[in-house]
């Protein structure tokens, strides 16, 4: 008999607690489900924080000559409001999704690395923590989102601004660099049997392209943080023109990193309104294949624009005409999306529930954003806009009429799926109208007052500019968003009272996740569904659509209960799914990864580290001991505990609900 | 894991871009003509191809499940690492003295920053090569002489770089002392361990090294990159060819 090796043996200080219910069985959660809902949760807070940034700004502008804050306090809010809603919010409610519908979608129990997704997002919580704790020390992030060099550097970026903020990111890129590896895992490893590429929904596919990128983009803006961190923190030169360094470079490492991850942003949003539009419409999503293809393309030319944040630079006609070309050409396979959502529309029998209200206002500003977009794609037009309002309202409307709109229609159309219950839909009316008129009051007109020369990022401007009137309606807008949001709030918190409907398949929906119970369960599928068409759900419940004689399922019937008979997944490798044990009629069978402390102490010791190299070198050495002990304890941590007859003979306690946190 | 290479890919990708747009940059010295031995770094070169000749077959002979010979060869490999890591130490600790540090000029900057994070990177492998080797470990006994072995190795390697003034605060008789205890310790539970019989079952083990081996695999062709970049093609660059690319920058417009 072959003996044991040492790793299963190796002592365990923090043996996993067993309980399922409490705060302590949340911090410690590998369920996707949890994680997902942490993520949506913390970055709803971030999204009130940097939206109170942007009032607080919009109340300065309000009026010509105002002094209601200080010109330093206005740096920080502009930046702490780009940081924010870029890496805090639009990232992060996307990763919520990821966490939530990857493994719901493609009809798996959970992510490849459940440990991994837990230290994803307490990574991401500490990094977003850090940046702004900035405030509390009255040194928050003050040089803008994309943080020039050598603006940041030592002489004229004194303080600690700056490494708050290049430390924070690189935190957050390390968390979802993480995450990304992990989704792609999943995606390309864990997929339903039959579930092969070309019958992926589209937001699966638009989820594993914008995990490609980051896995591509994030390591050039780590370089270049890295870079400028040595710069401010042990005098290097990397940025330096008096040693020979180019600020230049900066911007190029920058925006190599910087266009993909507009597109980061945005493919997120695409993917839930390809889910959404054909659901609303009663209709397949009109051509399929191209609208994958376009995300694709879309995502591998997004590495070959970045110069066009860099027209006003001077790097010459050619290098300009190069990058304006490769620029105007994304807009094709953008053109031919807007062609195919409008086109599932067309004829459908399409139903106004604000899912659909919220998509439909997607594809209607992201033309208006793409169309500004497309504007200054021109470098003689561009050198006209470049850092002006009109950016600014173009990349509003991209990021918030675009990403924005799309990530609220995700949530009110897979509330159902994660709460048993949708939300009001009179209130959710309400908040789609104020939002949609809203952003428009307040953006619209910026692209006005950016053509006569306003530029983004001054805290005030004279009375005689002729720009006041226009600001007002700006901030008058804001506000009326601001409105919109506490609507949705408050629907929330009505919701959250009201009975569960308990309702699987509230919108007749086509993808798989519409065919398990809602709430889903801890399992998520009782039995590994197998999968034949594109859509299946749709054609399991309406065979005719593609001509197939009805499947054994019913109609409108969730899938077949048959726990008794289960086969251990298909007869896949089941380690993979942390699945160990069989026939435990307390789970229906099914044993889901185990819990552990280890992802929390390593994200936590690992952001203590980053932390520490602003001060003391003893914070740096305890912070990498616990970094280390963390990583070692999770390393020889076995993946799963033994079966629970042996430790636990009474099984796994009920209550297992993925609503417990609403 | 191939995910997480192809990122590291774009890592590096950028750090070796860095260097190269860097190239011929710097304003004052000292320059790289005046700096780089080729030499001792092709010798160091060659150590960590060797290594990754053991890496395959350490993961060839767990693969058999020959626990003995497959801990001897990830040993090695890791061995092989750390002498990598030890002419690191010594190539670095010379362009200190001969006055290159990351803060005097460009060259300087992206070198250690470049060379630094692969060098951290092996350090990394190493340690997971250490782990590995412990993973496929029965308990008890060999456990003991494999930490004993181990030791015994890094205390004669601690010698060496004394001797060869890397740690200044050694004397010459400690580094003797340290290479001379080191070598007895290591032979000795070398020789014990491996005269444990064990039946250990280590074929399940064969994916993980697998991941090791194509980590280790990867720090190594990044190297063979580094090496071409900044030892072959650039250490020719010197205070002319450097002036002469600014001051074409500059004429040039
Ligand atoms: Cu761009």
């Amino acid at each position: 008999m072959a003996e044991e090796a040492v790793i299963s043996k190796f002592p365990n200080p923090f043996p996993r607690p067993k309980t399922n219910r409490g705060w302590i069985s949340w911090v410690m959660t590998v369920d996707h489900k949890r994680i997902g809902t942490m993520y949506g949760i913390t970055a709803f807070v971030f999204f009130l924080v940097g939206g109170i940034e942007a009032l607080i700004m919009r109340l300065q502008l309000a009026r010509a000559d105002s002094d209601l804050v200080s010109p330093e306090v206005f740096n920080q809010l502009f930046t702490m409001h780009g940081t924010t809603m870029i890496f805090l919010v639009v990232m992060p409610i996307g990763a919520a999704f990821f966490n939530w519908m990857i493994p719901l979608m493609i009809g798996a129990r959970d992510v490849a690395f459940p440990r991994l997704n837990a230290f994803s997002y307490w990574l991401f919580l500490s990094g977003g923590l850090f940046i702004n704790l900035s405030f509390a020390f009255n040194a928050a992030p003050n040089a803008g989102w994309f943080g020039y060099a050598n603006l940041t550097e030592v002489p004229y970026s004194l303080g600690d601004n700056t490494t708050f903020w290049l430390i924070g990111l690189q935190l957050l890129g390390v968390a979802s660099l993480a995450a990304a590896f992990n989704f792609i895992i999943t995606i390309i490893n864990l997929r339903a049997p039959g579930m092969s590429f070309m019958k992926m929904p589209v937001f699966i596919w638009m989820s594993l392209i914008v995990q490609i990128l980051l896995v591509l983009a994030f390591p050039v803006i780590t370089v270049a943080l890295i870079e400028l961190q040595f710069d401010r923190l042990y005098g290097t030169n990397f940025f330096n023109p008096v040693a020979g360094g180019e600020p230049v470079f900066w911007q190029h490492m920058f925006w190599l990193f910087g266009h993909p991850e507009v597109y980061i942003l945005i493919l997120p949003a695409m993917g839930i309104v390809s889910e959404v539009l054909p659901t609303f419409s009663r209709k397949p999503l009109y051509g399929y294949p191209f609208v994958v293809m376009a995300g694709a393309s879309i995502a591998f030319m997004g590495f070959f624009v970045w110069s066009h944040h860099m027209f006003t630079v001077g790097l010459g006609p050619a290098a300009n005409a190069a990058f304006a070309l490769s620029t105007m050409a994304i807009a094709i396979p953008t053109g031919v999306k807007i062609f195919n959502w409008i086109g599932t529309v067309w004829g459908g029998q399409v139903r106004l529930q604000t899912p659909m209200l919220f998509s439909l206002a997607f594809v209607a500003l992201f033309i208006v954003g793409g169309l500004s977009g497309i504007a200054h794609a021109s470098p003689p037009t561009d050198a006209q806009q470049q850092d002006t309002y009109f950016i600014v309202a173009h990349f509003h409307y991209v990021l918030f009429g675009g990403s924005m709109f799309g990530l609220f229609a995700g949530v009110y159309y897979w509330w159902p799926k994660f709460t048993g219950k949708r939300l009001g839909e009179t209130l959710g009316k309400w908040h789609f109208w104020l939002m949609f008129i809203g952003m428009n009051i307040t953006f619209f007109p910026m692209h006005w007052v950016g053509l006569d020369g306003m530029p983004r990022r001054i805290f005030t401007y004279p009375a005689d500019s002729g720009w006041e009137t226009i600001n007002s309606w700006s901030t008058i807008g804001a506000f009326i968003i601001a409105l919109s949001i506490l609507l949705f709030i408050v629907n929330y918190f009505r919701t959250w009272r009201r009975e569960p409907t308990y309702e699987a398949d509230p919108w007749d929906g086509r993808t798989l996740e519409w065919s398990i119970p809602s709430p889903v369960p801890v399992y998520n599928f009782k039995e590994i569904p197998t999968v034949e068409y594109l859509d299946d759900w749709w054609a399991q419940k309406y065979p005719e659509s593609v001509n197939a004689e009805p499947r054994e399922r019913s109609p409108g019937q969730p899938a077949p209960a048959g726990a008794e008979d289960m086969l251990p997944l298909n007869g896949q490798d089941v380690s993979s799914y942390g699945a160990s044990s069989y026939g435990d009629d307390e789970d229906h069978g099914i044993h889901l990864p185990d819990k552990s402390y280890y992802p929390l102490i390593a994200a936590v010791g690992f952001a203590f580290f980053g932390g520490s190299l602003m001060s003391a070198w003893w914070l740096t050495l305890i912070a990498g001991f616990i970094m280390m002990f963390g990583i070692m304890g999770w390393i020889f941590e076995p993946v799963n505990d033994p079966p629970p007859e042996e430790e636990n003979p009474g099984g796994h306690p009920e209550g297992y609900s993925a609503e417990a946190g609403h | 894991m191939w995910t997480f290479l192809g990122s590291e890919c774009m890592f590096f990708g950028s750090l070796i871009a860095t260097f190269l747009v860097y190239r011929n940059q710097s304003t004052t010295g000292p320059f790289p003509d005046e700096i780089i031995d080729v030499p001792i770094t092709t010798v160091s070169t060659f150590v960590l191809l060797m290594s990754s000749l053991a890496m395959v077959l350490a993961l060839n002979a767990v693969q058999r499940n020959q626990a003995n010979l497959g801990r001897f060869w990830i040993l090695m490999t890791a061995l092989l690492g750390t002498i990598f890591l030890g002419f690191q130490a010594f190539e670095f600790n010379e362009f200190f003295n001969e006055g290159l540090t990351p803060r005097v000029n460009l060259f300087g900057t992206t070198f250690f920053v470049l060379t630094g994070f692969h060098g951290a990177h092996v350090t990394v492998g190493v340690i997971w090569l250490l782990v590995m080797a412990g993973v496929i470990t029965p308990k008890g006994l060999s456990a003991w002489t494999l930490l004993g072995a181990v030791l015994g190795a890094y205390a004669i390697l601690v010698g060496i770089l004394g001797l060869l003034d890397v740690i200044r605060n050694l004397s010459d008789v400690g580094a003797v002392i340290f290479i001379a205890a080191g070598a007895v310790v290591m032979v000795a539970a070398g020789l014990k361990h491996f005269s444990i019989p064990t039946k250990l079952n280590v074929a399940s083990q064969a994916g993980n090294l697998e991941v090791t081996a194509l980590y280790w695999h990867f720090v190594d062709i990044v190297w063979i990159v580094i090496f071409t970049v900044v030892y072959l093609v650039s250490a020719n660059d010197s205070i002319e060819t450097s002036e002469a690319i600014i001051s074409g920058l500059h004429g040039g417009g």
